[in-house]
C-alpha cells in the first residue's frame, strides 16, 4: 500500500508501522466516576469495520510521526491520512 | 537419431547448434528453442511420470501453463526440480533429468499404481489409511512421502544470489502479444513512462505463433519491428523473461524477472533472478488467454496437446510433435491447426469436430464426432473416434491437437477479490466486477480473441488510461490483419469417459469430480480440496474450467453459477530464493555492532545475536574449556574488585522540554515530577491495561532534559508508545524526544573497585558524598571529553554506567581496561550481566513478560495512586489484585547439586503434580558462583507470605523434579549496602 504522508507525500506503507483504531486517542478521563468502566472499554472493546476505519500508523522508518488513516478494510482504499496530533487537538486533547 | 521431426523456418537460429542431455543421453537443438521443442524435435515425446500413477506424460503446452513436462534441470547444488521444459530455454550443455519415477522413465515401477487406481480416487489418502491409527505416522505416511512429490531437491545451499528491486511508471504492460505491443507503441510515442512485461524470452506473444500477416509483415516480423522501436524510446523499458506474479495494493505488482535463468550460470556479478516492486500510475493487462484441452478416455498419453500447441511447436520452434497428427475440436480454431501443418507438411489424419456444420476442407478429412479413447503405452498410437452415425474409427496418429477453446488470462484482474463474469459467446470467463484500482485488460485476456481485437483493444484501453493522467495519444494505424469470429459450441468432455484427464499434474480425472459430487462436496471450493484439482504447481490453468462444467452440469447449475474458485498470486510458481533476495545467512537481517565491538573480538569474546545487535557473551580465557568457567570467573572477577560489561544497546531516549517531567509522569507508572536534577530514578512503564510494558531507569540532566534507558529488546516499542503518547494523547505538551541510542557509548562499570577506577578517567570529583547512589551529571572524561555519568546497578555491586559519544566507545572501553589494570578490571558479557542480576533479583524481560503487573513484580506499590498514568487506572482491576497474585521470589534447591531449571513449575511439596495445582514457575535460573548451587527467580502465589515454604519445582516435558525453597529473589546483599557504598 502506499500512504500519502500529509508532509512527505507518497510513502510506501513497508515505512509504517501499524497500531489500529484511532479510537485509541480519545483516552479516558481518570477522574472520572465511571473512570474504571470507561478505560475497560477503551482498552478492549473495537469496532471491525467491513469497510472504512480511521487507523492509526507510526511512519517508523521515516519521520517517526503518528498519523490517522482512512483506509477501507475490504478494498484497502485509503480516503484520508491526517496527522494524528492535528486529529488529538480537534478532539479537544492537550496536556 | 537427430531432430527427425525438426521442420524449416520458424524462429530458431538453425546455424545455432546447442547440446544437450536428457536422462542422460546426448541430444542437439537451436538457439532459441525450449527444452520441450528441442526434444520434441529430436522425436522424444515422453518427458515425465504423474503424481499419482505414475502415468508416462509428455508436453501439453508449449506455455507456462504446463501441467506435465517438468523435469529436473540442471545438477549440482543448482539442481532444480520441476522445472517446465516448456519454458527452459535451451543452452548449451544444459542437463535435465526426468523426475517421479522409480527405475527409468520407460520402465517405472510405481507404474503398478495405475493398475489399483480404484483403489487411488479423490479422497482415497482419507479413506484408505485410517486404521489402525497408530500406522499413519510410522507406515503410511513414510510411504506416501516417498511416493510422492515430483522432483528432488538438491540439498544443498543455492550457490546464485537473487536481488529485489523497485520500479516506478506511468503505465505497466503485462504480456508483449498483439495487445501489450500496440499499447506500448501508443504509450511509447505518447512519452509516457512505460513498463513492458513478458514472461517468455521473445517478445510477441501469439504473433510468433501464427502464421497470418500484420500489413504486408509477419505476425513475427512485426513483433520484431515492434520491439525493436520500444527500444530505441528511452521511455518504455523492455523486461522480457519478467513474468509479472501479482497484483497488489495501489497499483503495486510483483514480478519476477528471471536474468540467468537461459544460462548455464549466472554471469559474474549478476543475480539469477529479480523480484521486482513495480509502482504503476496505471496498468494494461494483456495477458493473453490459454487453450483448454477436452477431457476423453486417455487423454494424457504423450503426444496429445493442445492444437495452439502444435502451431507454436511447428510455426515459431519449426517443429513438428509428429508425422501424423489428428485434431479434436469443438471450434474454428482447432481447423487453423490442421491447416498450419498441412500447410507444412505434416500429415493430417484427421479433424474430429463435434460440430455436425464444422468447416470443411479439401486438403484433409473432417469427421464429425469425438475421440473416445486412445491407444499407446509410451505415446499416442491410434485415436480411436466415435463418428456422429454412430460408427467408430481408428485413426492412426502420434500427436493429438485438443481445441476445447480459449480462457482468457482473467487472474490479475482476480488479485484483488475481483470475480470474473461468464461470456457465452466465447464460453469462458472474462475480467468483470471490479479491477484492482487502475487496471484496464485489452486483447485476448480481455475476451477480444482475435488479433484485430487485441490490437484495436490495447491501444484503447491506453489511450483511456493515458488520457486520465493527462498524456495525449496520437492516432495511429494499425495493420489489417486476422479478424475471424469465434464460432464454438461448449464442449468439455465425451460422454461415458470416466478416465478422461482433467488436471493431468494432479492426475484428476472426470470419474474423480463425478464422486466427489456423489459424496456430497457441492461447492467448487470443496471439489477443489478434496479432488485436488488445479493445486498442482500449475494452478489449474488447464483443468479448472473442465472441473467446473462438469459440476454445473451434475449440480445442475450454469458455470457461472457454480463461480471459478480464488485466484491468488504468484501467477506461475516462484522460487523461494527471490522472494528472499539477498536476505538470507548472515544477511537475513541487518547486523548491529556495539562500539566495543572490534576491542571485544581481539579479546575472542564469544558473541549472541540479542535483536539485531550482536552483544559479547562471555570472554574466553586461556585454559577455560566451557562456558561456566568463564562466566563464573567474569562475576566473581567483578564483585570482588571490578568489571566492565558494554551496555550501549539498552535503549536511549532524551526527553526534552518544559513538559518533560509531566511527559515522564504520564509514562511511568512511578512518580518524576518530584526528580531533583542530577538524581536517576528507576522506572516502571505499564501498558494501558496494567500489564507491566518495560522498565528502565531515567535521569534528570536539567530541569527540562531527562535520559530514560529501555530494555534492549523493547528500544523500539517503547519509542513508538511514548510517541503515540506525546502525539495523540497529550499532543500540546511542551516535549520532544528523540532516540539516541546509537548516539552514545554507554559501559556499565561495576565492582567494589569501580569509583577508584572511573576517578582516573572521571574528571569531576566522584566521592560518594559529591556523586551518591543514584546521581546522574554530564560531565567530562580524560581531560575534556563530554560524557555522561550515572550511578545506577545492575549488578547490586557499588556501580556505574559511563556515556561518551559514540566515535569515542572504542577508546574509552580501551582507556577503562587500561586504567582498570591495577584493579584487575574484567570485561564481562550478557552471561555474568544475567547472572548477577539474578542473584540481584532484579527483573528483566523473563520478568516482563506480557504476563505479570507491577504487584506480580513486587513492586504495586510503586503505582502511583496521586497521578494519572499509562496503565494506572486498569491495574486497579478486581482480577489483578487477589489476595494469591503471582508474586516474585527465589528459588534455591535444597540439595545444592539439583538444577533449577527456567520453565519449570512450582507445586506443593505435598500436593498432586498438575496443572490444576500449580502455584507458579520459575521464570530466570543460572549458577550462582557465589553461592555455589544454582538459583531461580520466578512467581509463586502470594509468594510474599511462603518465604522459607518447601515446594516442588517440575517440568514433566523435561523430566526435571527438583525439591525446593522459596526464598527472597534478593540472593546477594538484600540490603543495598554495596550499591550505597
Amino acid at each position: 500500500m502506499i500512504i500519502e504522508h500529509p508532509l512527505l507525500g507518497p510513502r510506501d506503507s513497508a515505512e509504517f508501522t501499524y497500531m489500529g483504531d484511532a479510537r485509541l486517542i480519545d483516552r479516558p478521563d481518570a477522574s472520572s466516576e465511571t473512570a474504571a468502566r470507561d478505560f475497560y472499554e477503551y482498552g478492549y472493546l473495537r469496532e471491525n469495520p467491513a469497510g472504512w476505519h480511521d487507523e492509526l500508523w507510526f511512519h517508523e522508518a521515516g519521520d517517526r510521526s503518528w498519523l490517522v488513516v482512512t483506509r477501507n478494510t475490504l478494498t484497502h482504499e485509503i480516503s484520508k491520512v491526517e496527522m494524528a496530533r492535528d486529529v488529538a487537538r480537534s478532539r479537544g486533547r492537550s496536556k | 537419431m537427430s531432430q527427425v521431426n525438426r521442420l524449416s523456418g520458424g524462429q530458431i537460429d538453425t546455424g545455432q547448434t546447442l547440446q544437450f542431455k536428457f536422462d542422460g543421453k546426448s541430444f542437439t537443438g537451436h538457439t532459441g528453442d525450449t527444452l520441450a521443442s528441442a526434444l520434441l524435435a529430436n522425436g522424444v515425446r515422453l518427458m515425465g511420470r504423474s503424481f499419482k500413477y505414475h502415468r508416462p506424460r509428455g508436453a501439453l503446452t508449449a506455455g507456462s501453463e504446463e501441467p506435465n513436462a517438468l523435469v529436473e534441470l540442471r545438477s549440482g547444488a543448482r539442481q532444480e526440480p520441476n522445472t517446465r521444459a516448456t519454458t527452459t530455454e535451451l543452452f548449451d550443455g544444459l542437463l535435465a533429468n526426468s523426475q517421479n519415477k522409480l527405475g527409468s522413465l520407460k520402465f517405472d515401477l510405481l507404474s503398478i499404481n495405475d493398475r489399483f487406481s480404484n483403489f487411488l480416487s479423490a479422497g482415497f489418502y482419507y479413506k484408505t489409511f485410517m486404521w489402525p491409527a497408530a500406522f499413519w505416522e510410522k507406515v503410511y505416511e513414510p510411504i506416501i512421502r516417498n511416493a510422492a512429490g515430483l522432483g528432488s531437491l538438491s540439498l544443498q545451499d543455492d550457490p546464485d544470489v537473487y536481488d529485489k528491486g523497485f520500479l516506478h511508471c506511468d503505465l505497466l504492460i503485462i504480456g508483449a502479444g498483439p495487445a501489450g505491443l500496440a499499447a506500448a507503441l501508443t504509450a511509447g510515442r505518447a512519452g509516457a513512462d512505460v513498463i513492458l512485461a513478458d514472461e517468455d524470452f521473445r517478445m510477441g506473444g501469439r504473433l510468433n505463433s501464427e502464421t497470418f500477416a500484420l500489413g504486408d509483415h509477419s505476425g513475427a516480423d512485426w513483433a520484431d519491428a515492434t520491439v525493436a522501436e520500444l527500444a530505441a524510446l528511452p521511455n518504455v523499458r523492455l523486461m522480457a523473461r519478467t513474468t509479472v506474479i501479482g497484483a497488489f495494493d495501489h497499483g503495486i505488482y510483483g514480478a519476477v524477472e528471471r536474468v540467468s535463468d537461459h544460462l548455464p550460470t549466472p554471469e559474474a556479478n549478476k543475480p539469477r533472478q529479480i523480484l521486482w516492486r513495480i509502482y504503476t500510475k496505471r496498468t494494461v493487462l494483456a495477458a493473453g488467454a490459454i487453450e483448454r484441452p477436452i477431457a476423453f478416455e486417455n487423454n494424457d498419453r504423450p503426444g496429445i496437446m493442445l492444437g495452439s500447441a502444435l502451431r507454436t511447436y511447428a510455426n515459431r520452434f519449426a517443429v513438428a510433435a509428429d508425422k501424423r497428427v489428428a485434431i479434436f475440436t469443438n471450434n474454428d480454431d482447432g481447423h487453423r491447426t490442421a491447416a498450419d501443418l498441412h500447410a507444412r507438411g505434416v500429415k493430417i489424419a484427421a479433424v474430429v469436430d463435434v460440430r455436425p456444420d464444422a468447416p470443411r476442407s479439401t486438403d484433409y478429412e473432417v469427421l464429425h464426432g469425438e475421440v473416445v479413447n486412445t491407444k499407446g503405452r509410451l505415446g499416442l498410437t491410434f485415436a480411436e473416434v466415435r463418428l456422429g452415425d454412430g460408427s467408430t474409427r481408428t485413426l492412426e496418429c502420434g500427436a493429438l491437437g485438443m481445441s476445447g477453446g480459449w480462457n482468457p488470462n482473467v487472474h490479475m484482474t482476480c488479485h484483488q477479490r475481483g470475480r470474473p463474469t461468464w461470456n457465452n459467446d466465447i464460453a469462458a470467463f472474462v475480467p468483470g466486477g471490479e479491477l484492482p484500482p487502475g487496471m484496464s485488460v485489452a486483447g485476448a485476456a480481455n475476451g477480444d480473441l482475435s488479433t484485430a481485437g487485441a490490437l484495436t483493444g490495447g491501444v484503447a484501453a491506453t489511450t483511456a488510461a493515458l488520457k486520465e493522467l493527462g498524456f495525449k495519444t496520437k492516432k495511429h494505424t494499425l495493420p489489417q490483419t486476422e479478424d475471424a469470429p469465434v464460432n464454438l459450441t461448449p464442449y468439455w468432455y465425451v460422454e461415458g469417459c470416466k478416465r478422461a484427464w482433467l488436471d493431468q499434474q494432479n492426475d484428476v480425472t472426470v470419474k474423480d469430480v463425478q464422486l466427489s459430487h456423489q459424496e456430497g462436496f457441492r461447492s467448487v471450493e470443496h471439489l477443489k480440496r478434496y479432488t485436488t484439482l488445479g493445486m498442482a504447481t500449475d494452478q489449474g490453468k488447464t483443468s479448472n474450467m473442465g472441473g467446473l462444467a462438469i459440476m454445473a452440469e451434475l449440480a445442475g447449475k450454469t458455470i457461472p453459477e457454480v463461480g471459478t474458485t480464488i485466484f491468488r498470486p504468484p501467477y506461475t510458481p516462484t522460487a523461494i530464493g527471490v522472494l528472499a533476495g539477498r536476505h538470507t545467512g548472515q544477511d537475513f537481517h541487518p547486523k548491529r555492532l556495539t562500539p566495543s565491538h572490534k576491542w571485544a573480538t581481539e579479546q575472542g569474546a564469544v558473541f549472541v545475536e540479542v535483536g539485531n545487535w550482536l552483544r559479547a557473551q562471555w570472554f574466553p580465557r586461556a585454559g577455560e574449556t566451557t562456558w561456566r568457567q568463564s562466566v563464573d570467573r567474569e562475576v566473581l572477577a567483578t564483585r570482588k574488585s571490578v568489571g566492565v560489561c558494554d551496555v550501549t544497546t539498552l535503549g536511549k531516549i532524551d526527553v526534552q522540554g518544559a513538559d518533560a517531567a509531566a511527559f515522564l509522569n504520564k509514562v511511568y507508572c512511578n512518580g518524576f515530577a518530584k526528580l531533583a536534577v542530577g538524581k536517576t530514578r528507576y522506572g516502571l512503564m505499564l501498558r494501558e491495561d496494567g500489564i507491566a510494558m518495560d522498565d528502565g531507569t531515567a535521569g534528570r540532566l536539567a530541569e527540562d532534559h531527562f535520559v530514560v534507558t529501555t530494555t534492549t529488546a523493547n528500544a523500539l516499542p517503547v519509542y513508538r508508545h511514548m510517541e503515540f503518547v506525546r502525539q495523540c494523547l497529550f499532543p500540546d505538551m511542551d516535549v520532544q524526544l528523540i532516540s539516541t541510542t546509537e548516539a552514545w557509548a554507554q559501559y556499565a562499570v561495576a565492582g567494589p573497585n569501580s569509583r577508584k577506577l572511573l576517578e582516573k578517567i572521571v574528571d569531576q570529583d566522584i566521592s560518594n558524598d559529591a556523586f551518591p547512589f543514584m546521581a546522574c551529571m554530564n560531565t567530562t572524561v580524560c581531560g575534556g571529553l563530554r560524557a555522561r555519568l550515572f550511578r545506577i546497578s545492575f549488578s547490586g555491586e557499588l556501580a556505574y554506567e559511563i556515556a561518551v559519544p559514540t566515535a569515542y566507545g572504542d577508546a574509552l572501553m580501551r582507556k577503562i581496561i587500561e586504567a582498570g589494570a591495577e584493579f584487575d578490571v574484567t570485561p564481562y558479557g550478557t552471561e555474568a550481566l544475567g547472572v548477577m542480576r539474578i542473584e540481584k533479583g532484579h527483573a528483566a524481560g523473563n520478568e516482563l513478560n506480557g504476563t505479570t503487573t507491577a504487584l506480580n513484580l513486587g513492586m504495586g506499590r510503586m503505582v502511583s495512586k496521586a497521578k494519572d498514568s499509562i496503565g494506572s487506572k486498569l491495574s486497579e482491576r478486581e482480577g489483578l489484585n487477589t489476595a494469591d497474585a503471582l508474586a516474585q521470589v527465589g528459588i534455591k534447591p535444597i540439595d545444592p547439586n539439583d538444577p533449577v531449571p527456567a520453565g519449570a513449575h512450582l507445586m506443593k511439596a505435598d500436593g498432586p503434580v498438575d496443572a490444576a495445582h500449580d502455584q507458579g514457575y520459575a521464570t530466570s535460573a543460572c549458577f550462582s558462583p557465589n553461592l555455589g548451587h544454582a538459583i531461580a527467580i520466578g512467581f509463586l502465589k502470594d509468594g510474599a507470605n511462603r518465604m522459607g515454604e518447601k515446594m516442588r519445582l517440575v517440568s514433566p516435558l523435561t523430566g526435571v523434579d527438583v525439591n525446593v525453597e522459596i526464598v527472597s529473589a534478593h540472593f546477594i546483599d538484600p540490603e543495598g549496602e554495596r550499591l550505597r557504598a
